[in-house]
C-alpha cells in the first residue's frame, strides 16, 4: 500500500470519517472535526505506521490530509 | 458489592503496604490484578498470596521512574492480559528531614518516585486507554499533600503535586472517557506507622474525628469505588480517607 492510501486509512480509522471526506484539502480540525487529542493520536499513528519520529515542531505543519501525505513522502522519500 | 470481573487493574508499588491491600481488594472483586514492584522476591510472594486466596494475580518487575521500561511493560501487559481498565499509581517513598537538614538527593528521590513516576505511568497507560475510550486512573496522594507536615516538605510537595496533576489529567482525558482521581490517606496502620510509639499514636488518634487510625483496606475500598461504575460521574477529585482529619 502506498503512503497516500495508508494515510487515508489511518485518518478514516482514527477520526471515524468516510473515504470521500478524506481529500487532500481536508483540514483535520476544521473539516474532519478532530480535537487536539485526535491530532496527537494521528501523529502517533503515523509514527507507528511509518516507523519515524515526528518532532513537536513539525506537528503544526500537518494540518490537512495533503500536508500529512506530503510531509511523510518527503521524510520517507 | 463492586464486582470487577474481566477488568485488568495495574497497581504500582503493590507488593506490600497499602498497595498490597489495594491488590487484595481488587482480587476479591474478581479483577485480574497486575502487581508491579521493584523487588522480585516480594512480587512473587504477593502474587502467591493473592492466588492462595483465590485471586487472579500476575507480577512484573518495574521501575516507575524508567519511562522506556514502563512503556514496554504496559505494552506487554496489554498483549498478555488485554486492555488495562484501571491504573493505581501507588508507588511512593518518604525521606523525612527538617528543611534545614534536607539533602537535595532526599528531595529528588521523593519527587522522582512519587511525582515523576506518576507522570510516566499515567502517560504510558493513557496511550492505551485513549484507544479503548475508557479507563480509570487513581493516584494515591496523602493528606500531607493537602495540609503539609513539618519534616516532610519533599513528600508534601510531591503529594500536593500529584493532586494538581490529577486535576489537569482529568480535564485533558475527559473527552476520552478516562477518569482521573486521587485518594488522600490520612494516618493509616502500616509498617511505616507501626514504628511509632504508643504515645505518638494516641496523640494522632486524638485529633482524628473518628478517633482511630485507618487500615490499608479503608484506602483500598475507595480505590475499588473509583475503579468501578459506581463512580462513573466522578473525575478530578481528591477523596481523603482520613477519619475526618482534613474536613473543611
Amino acid at each position: 500500500m502506498d503512503i497516500e492510501a495508508k494515510v487515508k486509512q489511518i485518518v478514516m480509522d482514527k477520526l471515524g470519517v468516510e473515504e470521500a471526506q478524506v481529500v487532500p484539502a481536508a483540514n483535520f480540525i476544521e473539516d474532519l472535526r478532530a480535537d487536539s487529542l485526535d491530532t496527537v493520536e494521528l501523529v502517533m499513528a503515523f509514527e507507528d505506521e511509518f516507523g519515524l519520529t515526528i518532532p513537536d515542531e513539525d506537528q503544526d505543519k500537518l494540518r490537512t490530509v495533503g500536508q500529512a501525505i506530503d510531509y511523510l513522502k518527503e521524510k520517507l522519500g | 458489592m463492586h464486582e470487577l470481573t474481566e477488568q485488568i487493574v495495574v497497581i504500582t508499588g503493590s507488593a506490600r503496604g497499602i498497595g498490597f491491600a489495594i491488590a487484595q481488594r481488587f482480587a476479591s472483586a474478581l479483577a485480574t490484578v497486575i502487581i508491579i514492584d521493584l523487588n522480585a522476591e516480594l512480587v512473587d510472594k504477593a502474587v502467591k498470596s493473592l492466588r492462595d486466596q483465590g485471586g487472579k494475580a500476575f507480577g512484573y518487575i518495574g521501575n516507575v521512574t524508567d519511562g522506556k521500561m514502563i512503556e514496554e511493560l504496559f505494552a506487554q501487559i496489554v498483549k498478555e492480559h488485554g486492555p488495562i481498565d484501571t491504573l493505581v499509581n501507588n508507588a511512593g517513598v518518604t525521606r523525612d528531614n527538617l528543611m534545614l537538614r534536607m539533602k537535595e538527593e532526599e528531595w529528588q528521590l521523593v519527587m522522582d518516585i512519587n511525582l515523576k513516576g506518576t507522570f510516566i505511568c499515567t502517560q504510558k497507560v493513557f496511550k492505551h486507554m485513549m484507544k479503548a475510550r475508557q479507563g480509570s486512573i487513581i493516584n494515591i496522594a496523602s493528606v500531607i499533600g493537602l495540609m503539609g507536615n513539618a519534616g516532610q516538605a519533599n513528600y508534601a510537595a510531591s503529594k500536593g503535586g500529584m493532586i494538581a496533576f490529577t486535576k489537569s489529567c482529568a480535564k485533558e482525558f475527559s473527552s476520552r472517557n478516562v477518569r482521573v482521581n486521587a485518594v488522600a490517606p490520612g494516618f493509616i496502620e502500616t509498617e511505616m506507622t507501626a514504628a511509632l510509639s504508643e504515645d505518638v499514636r494516641a496523640s494522632y488518634a486524638k485529633v482524628i474525628p473518628l478517633g482511630k487510625m485507618g487500615t490499608p483496606d479503608d484506602v483500598a475500598k475507595v480505590c475499588l469505588f473509583l475503579a468501578s461504575e459506581f463512580s462513573s460521574y466522578i473525575t478530578g477529585q481528591t477523596i481523603a480517607v482520613d477519619g475526618g482529619l482534613t474536613m473543611h
